[in-house]
């Protein structure tokens, strides 16, 4: 019997015919914290008299979800993670370089790796052929002193996809629909591998989206299988010396199998509070929006920014909306800064912020005040998300959001196209 | 042997209920946290609760973030395990790590107030108020491993290594 994505992996990593159920202790390639993650980590490792890290190029501090600190507490957070950085040699990630999954994809990490990070969407990276999952700060914290941890071998739901994307649907949307086919639960310790002619045409960008959210079924990770879009991302990243080939075998054994036609799906909304709450956008047109929130792992790259810009060029954000665009990272930054897309936002009305994780997570840069509505690309709306349980978050594709923007509430983006 | 209260929540209790986004300051001041444990799920929480009761919840528990703040919170709180009929992947493997025992069982047995003895090595929940007993899945040897020590930096001290065979 041949094996899965996954399987392969953690075989490599492990020594063993790894196996879905089997327990292995594997090698990692790159580790990774954030400034929310981070400090608990090195306590944990300041417990183990262990302050050291494997492999200090592939051991990532990342200060992005309170970046710049909006508060003093926060400053003393990541002068722990700064002060850790200059005793082990680990790479730090400053406050104006992004979000981690971002700057994973762009810098770290390549196919065939195994990452783990203290958060959750670390899965983002799956999407490059690498086994990439996020784990609770303890676990990092081991990884990171010795170069290793412990997995079950999931087994893997295929996610077969074929069709071209109508007009105004987008990865995003087809991933919102994949959640709430699978359910928020449906997934939960398994892994997902998204294939088919659609996933094999799809950029990295359309990619990420898809992997970023596994986490949304309940996933361990989201493989994709690396191929020459892979590699062509990888060349225009200057590593495509760290490009190699991986996919599944032939006969591997897959759980369950998903088919799904691109073709004939909408754009897709997750209203609230569940990621799997999915409606058509069309189904809850009309409905009066307070801020939009364009950015994040999910959807803050720099072909989100491009669809978000095409449609709010020349047009200005309703009165009553507060628009809120952060690009990913400081490359994407730079790229909508040389593209003029920044100049499209900041003339229809937007905050351009800095690139970071804060409105997302609810910690700054965009708090909802009581009863408010936001429309996000983001890829979660439980209650309290954006920093107040009385928000209600919807969440939806660039261009969606975009135009939503524009409307004052939530619209099909078919008719800004 | 356990024993204590039931305190009980519905299906998809997040991260972000436990721990939210919004006390992300007091990330690095645990015990000033844990007085805010599920407060966005249940404002009176902290308030009801005594040391040695238990979080009973629905499906999917702990679903969302990486924050092992939120396993641990509930632990600092005193609460002495989770019971649920289902719970997301990184919560479940971050409670073991900060020694909470996280039991999957039919939580539909159980009412808010129910009296219950849990005993972790024969795999029972007796429900006192109910008068009836439910069984929870056994967890994985690995992890029982690492709950026995006590959780992963208790394990490591003494292993100096994984131990998980």
């Amino acid at each position: 019997m041949g094996k899965t994505i996954a399987e392969k992996i953690l075989s490599s990593h492990s020594g063993k015919d790894a196996r879905m159920g089997d327990i292995v202790i594997a090698s990692v390639d790159v580790v990774a914290v954030q400034d929310g993650t981070g400090p608990l980590a090195i306590q944990q490792l300041q417990k183990l008299g262990m302050e050291k890290v494997f492999n200090p190029q592939k051991s990532i501090l990342f200060i992005d979800h309170a970046a710049p600190s909006p508060r003093a507490e926060l400053s003393n957070a990541h002068q722990i993670l700064r002060e850790f950085s200059k005793k082990t040699g680990a790479v730090l990630s400053e406050i104006n370089e992004g979000v981690c999954h971002q700057r994973l994809i762009e810098s770290f990490v390549k196919p065939g790796d195994i990452l783990v990070g203290a958060d959750s969407h670390t899965c983002t990276s799956g999407a490059l052929g690498a086994f990439a999952t996020g784990m609770g700060s303890t676990d990092i914290a081991i990884a990171m002193a010795t170069g290793k941890t412990w997995f079950r071998v999931p087994e893997t739901f295929k996610i077969e996809v074929r069709g071209d994307f109508p007009k105004g649907v987008y990865p995003k949307d087809l991933i919102l629909h994949i959640i709430g086919l699978i359910g928020a639960d449906g997934a939960t310790y398994k892994a997902l591998e998204f294939c088919g002619p659609t996933i094999e045409k799809m950029t990295m960008s359309g990619r990420f989206t898809l992997s970023n959210m596994a986490v949304e079924a309940g996933a361990k990770t989201g493989l994709i299988a690396s191929d020459d879009i892979t590699r062509e991302f990888l060349k225009e990243e200057e590593r495509e010396e760290d490009f190699s080939l991986i996919k599944a075998d032939e006969d591997a054994e897959y759980e369950q199998i998903y088919q799904i036609d691109a073709s004939v799906l909408e754009p897709v909304i997750s209203v609230p509070h569940a990621v799997d709450n999915t409606r058509l956008v069309k189904e809850v047109e009309g409905t009066k929006v307070d801020q939009v929130f364009i950015g994040t792992c999910t959807n803050g790259r720099l072909e989100d920014l491009r669809v978000a810009a095409e449609i709010l060029k020349g047009r200005k954000r309703h009165p009553n909306v507060r628009l809120i665009v952060t690009p990913a990272s400081k490359e994407v930054y730079l790229e909508a800064l040389k593209e003029g897309l920044l100049e499209v936002f900041v003339e229809a009305g937007a905050s351009v912020t800095a690139p970071g994780c804060g409105a997302c997570v609810g910690i700054h840069g965009g708090i909802l005040g009581d009863g408010e509505i936001c429309v996000a690309t983001q890829n979660r709306n439980f209650e309290g998300r954006m920093g107040n349980p009385k928000g209600f978050i919807y969440l939806v594709s660039p261009a969606t959001a975009a135009a939503t923007a524009i409307k004052g509430e939530i619209v099909d983006p078919r008719e800004f196209l | 042997m356990l024993k204590g209260k039931a305190h009980k929540f519905g299906d998809n209790i997040s991260t972000d209920h436990i721990a939210p986004g919004r006390l992300f300051h007091l990330r690095t001041n645990l015990p000033e946290l844990a007085k805010h444990v599920l407060e966005d799920a249940d404002p009176d929480f902290v308030k009801k609760m005594k040391t040695g009761d238990f979080v009973v919840g629905g499906k999917n528990f702990g679903l969302g973030s990486s924050r092992e703040h939120a396993p641990t919170i509930i632990k600092l709180a005193g609460v002495n395990a989770v019971l649920a009929k289902s719970f997301a992947r990184i919560f479940f493997r971050n409670a073991i790590n900060v020694g909470l025992p996280v039991l999957v069982c039919d939580t539909d047995k159980i009412d808010a107030g129910d009296e219950l003895e849990v005993d972790l090595s024969s795999g029972t929940v007796k429900n006192l108020t109910k008068n009836i007993t439910i069984n929870f899945n056994p967890l994985p040897d690995a992890m029982v491993k690492i709950l026995n020590d006590g959780g992963l930096v208790e394990h490591f001290k003494k292993h100096g290594d994984f131990d998980l065979g």
